[in-house]
């Protein structure tokens, strides 16, 4: 922790004085060891099918038992896990980005640039994103998943950046802004340099939120095999094979639901303790 | 004037947005395929002469077949299904299941969503606050679909304990039931109870959030002393003063978990085996179907537009500044 008054200082006492945040903080790592570990603790790989256990229910020899094809359900729902997790970082990373890139320029330059760029989110915010990389999932089909992941993250960014572009028509017109602009820095220099660190609070609470966000999206997407395509597997994907199973082989639907649920509560937990803990309005987390 | 102007852009978004999505829908969507996967293939000239008829031919040039269709959908006919069935027509009688869930999902999450909300605000770090706050972080964590299939497994336990049909899981109406109106009113109610649980919970959840920061903000305010100083009780100055005040910053967000809410239902559908849009709409991609997907998404945008349209309408009512004249 550095020097008892710097935002830095306050800001890391907060968080950790936030109780729920840690514990979501921990279990997300555990869920990341989990998913990246989990893998060389068994020697199951995820297309390994046991041909003398079918539909079993979880043992010693298959913990979380086993599907329809004699699949590993432990070695498949990990492999799922670090689908989902790997997808929902890159996709809130891309997002977040993109949001807060657009939202500078459009509030900093306003005129033109303002306007097209404001229509563009517009026309995203009418199109439901849902729809959007489902009518596509015909093109990542066979293709790898970055592809869908970049789908994603297209669909996502326009709220946040509508947000940015607020809080940057604001900070224009601040001295600091004002006095690089009289000294020439050219402006695309000062969005960088100067807007940006200056919404980064905004930005860092967004990419967490985000992160949940692409996962969920990502299942519910999957889950209708528009994301994710077969041999590959991911949560939703697992969830969608188990759907119509939930009563007769629970374990085939009730492992990969709450590791979902899980990852997706750590992450909001966080999201909600970092934006207590970067509030500065935030009094009742003194010092 | 204003509003013209407002208008005639919305109706300007839905145009391009419902062009681009036909456009997208057409390149990346194959009906041929539908035709060659079948056991005995057809001739191709036949096949051709099919999809030619039906504007669904990817050998006539995209710039045709979108013209045809936007010719089409000017004059209200969003064209024919790949089977040949007129898109209208499905649309018509699966816009119905549609709104059913849309509107009881969005007005019973929304009024009880800001009433918990309000609540938790009220009782801040108090047992009722506690609870809801808790309750709200896990029901955001769980995806509809995985809330529905739970909701499907919890009620297949119930009823089998119970011994009756307590709860039904599966389709809008029992098929061939026998009985009046009331009979069968009661069994439309039954299957309506689950979908909408499913539906509203995640709402509920999210505008109890939206409301209680927003209620803490404005519990803290000058005219909210104003109002107790004058001599009004607490609850009446709560009530009228703060939760008036406090409704505007949810309302906004209103319009952003509407388009949440669609896909929500889409989920919805096809878990309990509801004929609505969302179901039509997963199943025509599903089958290549361009134009059925096309005209949901049309449907999609104008209900996203309508959906911004009412919370101006709802912002304009409870904010005395914004109204004009």
């Amino acid at each position: 922790m550095s020097g008892s008054g710097s935002r830095s200082g306050v800001v890391a006492r907060r968080a950790v004085r936030n109780v729920p945040a840690v514990a979501g903080a921990v279990v997300l790592v555990l869920l990341f060891l989990l998913a990246f570990l989990g893998p060389y603790l068994t020697k199951w790989g995820y297309q390994d099918k046991d041909f003398t256990a079918f539909r079993q229910p979880p043992s010693p020899r298959h913990w979380f038992g086993t599907g329809d094809a004699g699949q590993d359900v432990f070695a498949t729902t990990v492999r799922g896990m670090q689908k989902s997790l790997i997808i929902g970082l890159l996709v809130a990373v891309v997002s977040t980005g993109l949001a807060g890139v657009v939202g500078a320029f459009a509030g900093y330059f306003l005129g033109a640039v303002d306007r097209v760029l404001m229509w563009v989110v517009d026309l995203l915010l009418v199109l439901p994103s849902f729809l959007m990389v489902a009518i596509l999932s015909p093109l990542f089909r066979g293709a790898t998943w970055l592809l869908f992941a970049a789908l994603l993250a297209a669909f996502m960014w326009m709220v946040t950046a509508r947000i940015i572009r607020g809080m940057t028509m604001s900070l224009r017109e601040r001295e600091y802004v004002l006095a690089a602009r009289y000294m020439g820095v050219p402006p695309v220099r000062i969005v960088f340099r100067h807007i940006l660190p200056n919404v980064s609070s905004l930005l860092i609470v967004d990419a967490t939120i985000n992160v949940s966000a692409a996962v969920m999206a990502e299942s519910a997407l999957s889950y209708f095999g528009f994301g994710v395509q077969p041999p590959d597997v991911s949560l939703g994907t697992l969830l969608a094979d188990a759907s119509t199973q939930a009563t007769t082989y629970p374990w085939l639907f009730l492992f990969p639901a709450a590791l979902l649920v899980l990852i997706v509560l750590s992450v909001n937990l966080i999201g909600d303790g970092l934006r207590d803990a970067l509030d500065p309005a935030s009094g009742k987390a003194a010092r | 004037m204003f509003l013209l102007r407002r208008l005639a852009n919305y109706v300007l978004l839905v145009a391009v947005a419902t062009s681009l999505a036909y456009l997208l829908a057409a390149s990346a969507l194959h009906p041929r395929a539908n035709y060659e996967g079948r056991a005995a293939h057809p001739p191709e000239a036949v096949v051709n002469a099919r999809l030619t008829e039906l504007n669904l031919n990817d050998r006539t040039p995209l710039w045709q077949r979108y013209v045809r269709w936007a010719g089409g959908v000017l004059r209200g006919d969003f064209g024919r299904t790949w089977q040949g069935e007129s898109v209208n027509a499905e649309v018509a009688r699966r816009f119905g299941v549609t709104l059913r869930l849309l509107l009881l999902g969005m007005v019973l999450g929304g009024v009880i969503g800001v009433l918990l909300g309000a609540l938790s605000a009220v009782r801040q770090y108090g047992a009722a606050d506690r609870v809801i706050t808790t309750g709200s972080f896990v029901v955001m964590s769980i995806p509809v679909f995985v809330l529905g299939v739970l909701l499907q497994v919890g009620a297949i336990k119930v009823n089998n304990a119970t011994g009756v049909r307590i709860f039904e899981f599966s389709g809008e109406y029992s098929a061939g039931l026998s009985g009046g109106f009331w009979t069968q009113l009661g069994d439309r109610l039954k299957h309506l109870v689950l979908p909408t649980v499913s539906l509203a919970a995640g709402q509920i959840a999210v505008f109890s959030r939206y409301q209680r920061s927003a209620m803490l903000d404005v519990m803290a305010a000058d005219f909210v002393r104003t109002a107790r100083a004058k001599g009004l009780r607490r609850r009446t100055a709560l009530l009228r003063h703060a939760l008036r005040t406090a409704l505007i910053p949810s309302v906004t967000y209103f319009t952003y978990t509407f388009g949440i809410l669609l896909v929500g239902t889409a989920l919805t559908e096809k878990i309990f085996g509801w004929h609505g849009l969302g179901e039509w709409f997963v199943d025509s991609v599903g089958q290549n179907d361009v134009n059925a997907v096309a005209a949901v998404n049309c449907l999609a945008a104008v209900l996203v537009l309508v959906a911004g349209i009412a919370s101006d309408v709802l912002y304009a009512i409870l904010d005395p500044r914004v109204r004009v004249g």
